[in-house]
């Protein structure tokens, strides 16, 4: 899936190819198991391999990116909407934990002798408290996809298991913010889909401005 | 990161789960980490401590990082490599689908809540289901546990559930840098955040903060998650 809807360039990176037999079996292991619809562990983990000359730096400046994007949405955003009551201690929550996230990975990108991106320009249609909400239930749970899909593409056990926390408390905040507004807290029932970046980009790339 | 989950924001009940928050649960926090300073790697001693202080385990506090990577083979439920690391995530799976199962049974839950228990148990059979088929593909598949757990009262049930499901979450966090093959890594990472999405939901019934260990999650290793699970092995 090499398109060409590339928002962002620092937005590319996350494709990865081969499905093995094993993920055949595993794919029969899930739908035997689940009802959760079309989308199988096979192709998935087929978009999270080994990325066309990615590698961890890029992976890990595209998780970036979207830790830019939600630390701005909740840091500012949040404020402009004048969020109140739990929904308001909820998004300062969270906004803690996603700047958190911001600093650990320029930390590790650093680290293994990357340059970090630059924080986007990020434009959300969001006016209320409500839109606000339905935002955030959609970011949290892409965030899980994006880092679920990457994870596996990941060549430095120390990256894996740091998106394996980061992925986490993402998946925390997708639930809580599901029980707040009444929506699934498990929206894909057993199994969160992973994404793949195109996927990713279709959510996430329309609010990047520049 | 020192762990206060004082200062993380109680979230008050909502919608699906008003009636278990009414059940005048207890609002001491059991999920106490003591506040020790962690990184993402020194992981398993809180959770360990937060097992002890449900008085359902004892602690493990020496237990170290991640690093299950050290585990030794004999530990493992069975097998070795990524059938040892999948018998055991389905050891625990089962153990998760039973108790689910007991709880439906137990009435002690009506309602939203028995709706939202019933869902999270038919998830836990969905891993189980998985895990069985994939463990069956790589080897033999761990025996069914018989589980045993106290299912005294509403707000000990729901207690006992979102410990054991942040066991869970941190089981599956603890072996992520230990799997070989990808695609049994991408199907534990989708199993690990539903974990993760099933403790948040009980956390916040609880009056709990759906992060306890803040913005990162503590991974716990094997021998300690073993040990957690074991006063509910019959």
């Amino acid at each position: 899936m090499t398109d060409s809807n590339i928002v962002s360039p620092e937005l590319a990176a996350i494709e990865v190819h081969g499905i093995s037999r094993a993920s055949f079996i595993l794919r029969g292991a899930m739908t035997a198991g689940a009802l959760y619809g079309a989308t199988a562990v096979g192709p998935y983990v087929g978009s999270a391999l080994a990325a066309s000359g990615g590698g961890d730096l890029e992976i890990l400046n595209f998780a970036l990116t979207l830790e830019y994007l939600e630390t701005d949405f909740y840091e500012h955003k949040a404020k402009m909407v004048n969020l109140g009551g739990e929904a308001k201690s909820l998004a300062a929550l969270i906004a803690g934990h996603e700047q958190q996230h911001v600093d650990a990975l320029i930390k590790a990108i650093q680290g293994a002798g990357g340059t970090p991106v630059k924080q986007p320009t990020f434009v959300f249609p969001v006016t209320d408290q409500a839109s606000f909400l339905k935002l955030a239930y959609v970011l949290e749970n892409t965030g899980v996809g994006a880092y679920n899909g990457a994870g596996p593409a990941l060549s430095n056990p120390a990256y894996l298991a740091a998106a394996g926390s980061i992925v986490q408390v993402e998946a925390r905040h997708a639930a809580a913010i599901g029980l707040l507004t009444g929506q699934p807290v498990t929206p894909d029932r057993g199994f969160d889909k992973p994404l793949t970046k195109a996927q990713v980009l279709a959510k996430a790339g329309p609010l990047i401005k520049a | 990161m020192s762990k206060q989950p004082t200062t993380e924001a109680g979230r008050p009940e909502s919608g699906v789960v008003q009636q278990l928050a009414r059940d005048d649960l207890e609002r001491k926090r059991f999920l106490k980490i003591a506040g020790k300073t962690m990184g993402p790697g020194a992981a398993a001693a809180g959770l360990a401590a937060f097992i002890a202080a449900c008085g359902s385990a004892k602690s493990s506090s020496s237990s170290s990082s991640t690093g299950s990577a050290s585990t030794p083979a004999s530990t493992t439920p069975s097998g070795s490599g990524d059938l040892a690391i999948v018998n055991y995530a389905l050891t625990l799976e089962y153990l998760e689908a039973q108790f689910y199962d007991n709880v439906i049974a137990s009435h002690l839950f009506s309602g939203p809540t028995l709706s939202t228990l019933k869902a999270f148990g038919s998830e836990e059979h969905q891993h189980v289901a998985a895990l069985m088929t994939v463990a069956s593909s790589l080897g033999a598949p761990a025996v069914k546990p018989t589980g045993k757990f106290p299912l005294t009262s509403a707000s000990s049930v729901a207690k006992l559930a979102a410990t054991v499901e942040n066991l869970g979450a941190a089981a599956y966090l603890g072996q992520a840098g230990n799997i070989k093959s990808k695609e049994i890594l991408a199907a534990a990472l989708s199993i690990h955040t539903v974990e993760a999405r099933h403790a948040a939901t009980l956390n916040t019934v609880l009056k709990l903060s759906p992060t306890p260990d803040g913005a990162f999650a503590k991974p716990m290793d094997m021998p300690s998650v073993l040990a957690a699970v074991k006063p509910f092995i019959a």
